[in-house]
C-alpha cells in the first residue's frame, strides 16, 4: 500500500519543457504490455463472465451474485476464508515479530543466516512442502508414530484435517511476508531511541513497549496486510491439511470451474473475493495513514 | 525516588550563582577512576581519571576519535567499560544499568521520540518514575516554560525546528532532576548563529538549575564559552584539565597548544640555565622564563617547543634589533618577513614567514598605535619572555609533525 501511495504522490508535476513521456519510461512498456495482456484482460473477461454466464437466460445482470448469496454454504465458506486468513495473520505475527526483533539485535552475520532460514521455504515447491506436512502430521505420521511408540499417547492425536494443520502449513509459507516488512522497519529505528528511553529511566520492557513497539507498528501493519491478503487466496494448503470446515473460497472457485464447468458462478466468486480484498486494502490504506504519525522514522 | 526532589521552577530566579542544593552534600558529582574501553584491540579510552564538583560545567573537548564520546557513553551506561570505575554522587555506578543511573542525556540528534508530542516526551521520564498525573502536568509545563516553548507541547518533533527540538530535548533531560546532565555535541546540528545563542542559553539554564553538566564537543570556541573547566582529550586520555585560561595561557603539551586557539610554535632543543633556560635552534636562541621551565619537567638537552600566542607577539622594524637587544633578556625576538596582511575588522592578522621557512601569525588590535606593515616588509617578531610557554616534544609528535612548519589553527 505504501508503494501505491508513493507512486501517486510522485506521478506529479511535469516541468515546462520536459518531454511528455520520459524516455526511460519506455523501459516500462514491455512489463506494462505483459500485465495488460495476461492480467488486466483476463480480469475484465472474468468480470464480464460473472454477469453473462448464467444458467438460464435472464435480464437480471446480477443473477449469479443472487445465486451466490442465496446459498448458506457459500456465505459460510466466505466467512471461513476471512477467519482462516485472520487466524494465519495472527499466527504469523506472533511468530514473525519476535523473529524480526531477533534479527534486528543480533550481529549482521547472524541476521543474514536468520534471513536465509526464513526464506528457505521459498526454495521448495509449495506442493512438496504441503505434502511434507501431511507426512509429518497424519495419524501414521512422524509426530504421532513417535508419541505412540514412546507411550506418551494411546490414540493418535488429530493433527491433520484440523485448523491447526492449516495454520502450520500456511504460516510456514506466509511467515517471510510478515518478517521482512517488520524487519525493514525495525532496522530503520535509530537505536538511540531505545538508549534515550533507558536513559530517561525506562526498564528494558517499558522502553520496548513505550518506544520501540510503537515505532515498529508500520512494519506490523504492512506485514499483517500482506499476509492477510495472500492468505485470502489460499487453496492447496487448506485443501490438503484442513478439514471440510476449513474450506476456503478458492477451493469453491476451483471446483465450480473444474468439476462443474460453471464459469459463471466461478467468476462471480472470484469477483466477490477480489472486491472484498480491495475493500480490505482500502480500509488498511486509511489506517496506514498512521504512518504519517511516525513519519519522522523515515527522516532519521 | 527522584520524583520527590525539588521541582524545576524552584531553582528559578535570576540567580547567576549556582544554588547550593540541600540534598547534595559536598561530595564530587562524578568520579572516574582509571576508566578504559577497548573495541577489539583498539583502545578508545585509555585510562581516564576525572573528578567533577557539584554544579560544575565540564567540557570534554577533543578531535573525533579521541575518546570523549565513548567516555560520555560509559558514564550514561550505554557502553560497558573494560576497566575502571564510575562513581556518581558518591554511588558506584560502574555496573548499574542505564535506566537506574539517574543521569539525563541530550543526544547529538536529540533522539526525541517521534511518535510522542513534545509534552509526552518531557513527561516520559516522570512517568517512568511513577509521578502522579497532576505533578507530571505541572512539571511538564514548568519545563516547557524553562526552555521558553510554552504552547508548543502538542507539537510532534517533526513539526518543530532544529532549535526547538534541541530545547525540548533539554527540557526532557532536566525535568526529572538527574544527578548529572550529559550532552553529546547537542548543538552540532544547528547553524552557527543559533548555536551561539543556544550556547549561552544552555549555560544559563544549567547554572539556574544548579545542574552538573558533562558536555562533549569538538568545537574549542564553544568549550571556552560555556565551560567551568575543560578536559582536553587526545588518544583516549585527558591531556590537560583546567579552566579555559589555564589551557590557553599554559598548555602542557604541543597538542593542547595546537588544539586550543592559534599558536606559534618554535621547535628547538632546551637547555636549563639557572631558574629558566634557553631554547636553541641553529644559531638562534630564545630565553625561557622560570615559570614556564618549572611547569615542565625537562632536564638538560631535550627536544622542546616554545609556544607564543599570536596576540602576544609584537612586530618591530628589523633595524630595531638594537632596541630589542637592549630590552633583553626580558624580550625574545626572531627575524621574519610579512607574507600576508588580513584585515578582520577589530583585529589585523599578519601571516609571516620566519627565516627558516616556518610560518607565524600575529594578531594586532586595529586602532592601537601599532604601525601597519605591508607584505614583503622585513621585520622582527618580539615577545616577552614570560609570554613564551615551554612544552616538551614527545617522540610521536617529533615524527608526525616534525617537518611541518609552526602550525596555526583557527
Amino acid at each position: 500500500m505504501h508503494l501505491f501511495r508513493r507512486a501517486t504522490s510522485r506521478s506529479g508535476r511535469r516541468r515546462r519543457g520536459d518531454p511528455i513521456v520520459n524516455r526511460w519510461a519506455l523501459l516500462a512498456a514491455p512489463p506494462i504490455a505483459f500485465l495488460v495482456a495476461f492480467f488486466l484482460v483476463p480480469l475484465i473477461v472474468v468480470s464480464l463472465r460473472s454477469v453473462t454466464d448464467v444458467p438460464r437466460p435472464t435480464d437480471d445482470l446480477l443473477a449469479n451474485y443472487g445465486r451466490f448469496f442465496a446459498s448458506a454454504a457459500n456465505l459460510r465458506v466466505l466467512g471461513n476464508t476471512f477467519w482462516v486468513a485472520a487466524l494465519s495473520t495472527v499466527v504469523c505475527l506472533a511468530l514473525g515479530y519476535p523473529y524480526a526483533y531477533l534479527m534486528n539485535i543480533v550481529r549482521p552475520r547472524v541476521a543474514g543466516l536468520l534471513l536465509i532460514a526464513v526464506l528457505l521455504p521459498f526454495w521448495s515447491s509449495l506442493l512438496v512442502r504441503t505434502y511434507a506436512w501431511q507426512v509429518i502430521l497424519r495419524d501414521t505420521g512422524i509426530i504421532n508414530t513417535f508419541l505412540l511408540d514412546g507411550r506418551v499417547i494411546e490414540e493418535p492425536i488429530p493433527l491433520i484435517r484440523t485448523t491447526l494443520g492449516v495454520m502450520l502449513g500456511m504460516s510456514q509459507i506466509l511467515l517471510p511476508f510478515m518478517v521482512l516488512p517488520i524487519y525493514a522497519v525495525m532496522r530503520r529505528i535509530d537505536p538511540e531511541y531505545s538508549r534515550a528511553a533507558a536513559n530517561l529511566g525506562a526498564p528494558p520492557f517499558a522502553a520496548f513497549r513505550r518506544v520501540f513497539l510503537p515505532l515498529s507498528l508500520p512494519g506490523v501493519l504492512a506485514g499483517s496486510l500482506l499476509v492477510f491478503v495472500l492468505a485470502l487466496g489460499f487453496y492447496i494448503t487448506p485443501a490438503l491439511l484442513g478439514s471440510p470446515k476449513d474450506t476456503m473460497i478458492s477451493q469453491f472457485i476451483a471446483s465450480a470451474v473444474q468439476q462443474r464447468l460453471d464459469w459463471g458462478i466461478g467468476s462471480t466468486m472470484a469477483v466477490i473475493l477480489m472486491g472484498l480484498t480491495l475493500a480490505v486494502l482500502f480500509i488498511a490504506s486509511r489506517l496506514i495513514r498512521l504512518r504519517d504519525v511516525f513519519g519522522s522514522l523515515e527522516e532519521s | 525516588m527522584s520524583a520527590t526532589r525539588c521541582p524545576v521552577g524552584a531553582a528559578g530566579g535570576a540567580a547567576t550563582d549556582r544554588p547550593d542544593r540541600p540534598d547534595r552534600p559536598d561530595r564530587p558529582a562524578l568520579v572516574l577512576r582509571g576508566l578504559k574501553k577497548s573495541f577489539g584491540d583498539v583502545p578508545a579510552v585509555d585510562g581516564v581519571d576525572l573528578e567533577v564538583r557539584q554544579g560544575e560545567f565540564i567540557t570534554l573537548l577533543g578531535p573525533s576519535g579521541s575518546g570523549k564520546t565513548t567516555t560520555l557513553r560509559m558514564i550514561a551506561g550505554f557502553t560497558r567499560q573494560s576497566a575502571g570505575t564510575i562513581e556518581i554522587d558518591g554511588v558506584d555506578m560502574s555496573h548499574v544499568p542505564p535506566h537506574r543511573r539517574d543521569v539525563g542525556m541530550i543526544f547529538q540528534n536529540y533522539a526525541l521520540f517521534p511518535h510522542m508530542t513534545a509534552a509526552m516526551n518531557i513527561a516520559f521520564p516522570l512517568e517512568m518514575r511513577q509521578a502522579s498525573r497532576s505533578e507530571i502536568k505541572r512539571r511538564v509545563a514548568e519545563a516547557l516554560a524553562l526552555v521558553k516553548l510554552e504552547g508548543l507541547g502538542d507539537r510532534y518533533p517533526r513539526q518543530l525546528s532544529g532549535g526547538q527540538q534541541q530545547r525540548i530535548a533539554f527540557a526532557r533531560a532536566v525535568v526529572f532532576h538527574p544527578r548529572l546532565l550529559l550532552m553529546d555535541e547537542p548543538l552540532g546540528a544547528l547553524d552557527k548563529k543559533l548555536r551561539e545563542a543556544l550556547q549561552l542559553e544552555v549555560m544559563h539554564i544549567s547554572r539556574q538549575l544548579g545542574a552538573t553538566v558533562i558536555y562533549v564537543t569538538h568545537d574549542q570556541e564553544e568549550a571556552l564559552v560555556i565551560s567551568d573547566r575543560i578536559a582536553i582529550f587526545s588518544r583516549g586520555r585527558i591531556e590537560q584539565l583546567g579552566r579555559g585560561e589555564d589551557l590557553y595561557d599554559r598548555p602542557v603539551s604541543l597538542f593542547v597548544a595546537d588544539f586550543i586557539g592559534e599558536s606559534n610554535i618554535l621547535r628547538g632543543r632546551f637547555e636549563r640555565d639557572g631558574d629558566g633556560g634557553w631554547l636553541t635552534l641553529d644559531d638562534s636562541r630564545w630565553r625561557v622564563g622560570a615559570a614556564a621551565t618549572a611547569r615542565v619537567a625537562l632536564d638538560g638537552d631535550r627536544a622542546a617547543a616554545l609556544v607564543v600566542r599570536p596576540e602576544r607577539l609584537r612586530i618591530v622594524d628589523a633595524d630595531d634589533a638594537g632596541a630589542v637587544a637592549t630590552a633583553a633578556p626580558a624580550v625574545n625576538s626572531v627575524e621574519a618577513s610579512v607574507r600576508d596582511v588580513l584585515y578582520l575588522g577589530s583585529t589585523r592578522k599578519y601571516e609571516l614567514t620566519l627565516r627558516d621557512g616556518q610560518a607565524a601569525t600575529v594578531r594586532q588590535q586595529v586602532g592601537g598605535d601599532e604601525r601597519a606593515w605591508q607584505p614583503g616588509d622585513r621585520v622582527r617578531l618580539a615577545w616577552a619572555v614570560d609570554d613564551g610557554v615551554l612544552v616538551p616534544i614527545r617522540a610521536a609528535e617529533a615524527v608526525s609533525s616534525g617537518d611541518l612548519p609552526a602550525r596555526t589553527r583557527a
